[in-house]
């Protein structure tokens, strides 16, 4: 059990954002209204994502490195598993901007970014699913992800704030952290992104111990 | 007399724009009504439930692991 201890931990982290999250006292703003409580269950994605995607790419340069199959496998279900939290990322984005901004794909930059992004992780896979010599695949999908990840960063983060964006924090906008003054929320906000985090590393590992098995059984 | 008058308009006139400043519609009725907490209870069971058989899933795993 003390080995699981971060496991636990996620969950409480994301248990107790859902409670809070809907009962602490929030800023009210005009236009955003309660919905502002979305900011503890939609930001956290991409936070986890973001997490995600860079365990692939180090176990990507671990596998270069070393040649271990295992790294390997971590970068596959690393990616698997961020495409994950990137789609449901994407889709509670437009629920909520359909409501604030008044329609689900308003053509803001950073919604065009992240799509792009995962259509960039989609690739990826798509390029494993092509090759079938499982040293070449595992050398030549490393290689991907090495150069993926930094375009992946480049469009999330860099991109939309040298452009007019509807997003705190880009295109002029201020961020986050300078207009909700209250910082009653980054008391649920940072708890969330944490264990969300957690929630994802603990998925990547799962899928990680399936995929060995699996593996193992086909070299058999 | 018309100063006080004066300055009482102003300060009514301070109130109705103080009022919508925070005239922002936030979802006080349902706080009032405390169905709120029906929503905060059904999405606790449900992330609950998933995380119980996330750490199920995990168990089962274990034993396969073991068995290999």
């Amino acid at each position: 059990m003390s080995k699981n201890w971060w496991k636990v931990l996620a969950s409480v982290f994301v248990l107790y954002s859902v409670v809070a999250g809907l009962l602490f006292k929030v800023p009210t703003l005009p236009i955003l209204h309660e919905s502002i409580r979305n900011l503890y269950y939609h930001v956290p994605m991409w936070f986890a994502m973001v997490v995600i995607y860079s365990v692939a790419v180090y176990y990507s340069i671990r596998y270069l490195q070393t040649g271990d199959e295992n790294h390997d496998l971590v970068a596959v279900e690393a990616v698997n598993t961020g495409l994950v939290f990137g789609l449901v990322g994407l889709a509670s984005g437009m629920v909520w901007a359909n409501y604030t901004w008044g329609a689900p794909w308003p053509n803001d930059p950073k919604l065009n970014s992240a799509a792009i992004a995962t259509l960039l992780y989609f690739a990826y896979t798509v390029l494993r699913s092509s090759l079938d010599e499982e040293q070449k695949r595992a050398k030549i999908a490393a290689i991907y992800n090495i150069f993926a990840y930094p375009i992946m960063v480049v469009l999330l983060f860099v991109l939309p704030r040298l452009t007019d964006s509807l997003h705190p924090g880009n295109g002029g906008n201020p961020g986050f952290g300078a207009y909700d003054l209250d910082s009653n929320m980054r008391f649920v906000f940072y708890p969330a992104v944490l264990g969300w985090i957690g929630i994802a590393v603990w998925i990547v590992n799962i899928r990680y111990r399936i995929r060995k098995i699996e593996n193992k059984r086909n070299q058999i | 007399m018309k100063k006080t008058a004066l300055s009482f308009i102003l300060m009514l006139s301070a109130v109705s724009l103080f009022a919508q400043e925070n005239g922002v519609e936030m979802a006080d009725k349902l706080r009032a009504s405390g169905k709120i907490y029906v929503v905060v209870a059904v999405m606790l069971l449900l992330f609950t439930a998933f995380i119980l058989y996330l750490f199920s899933i995990d168990k089962r795993l274990k034993k396969v692991e073991k068995g290999n």
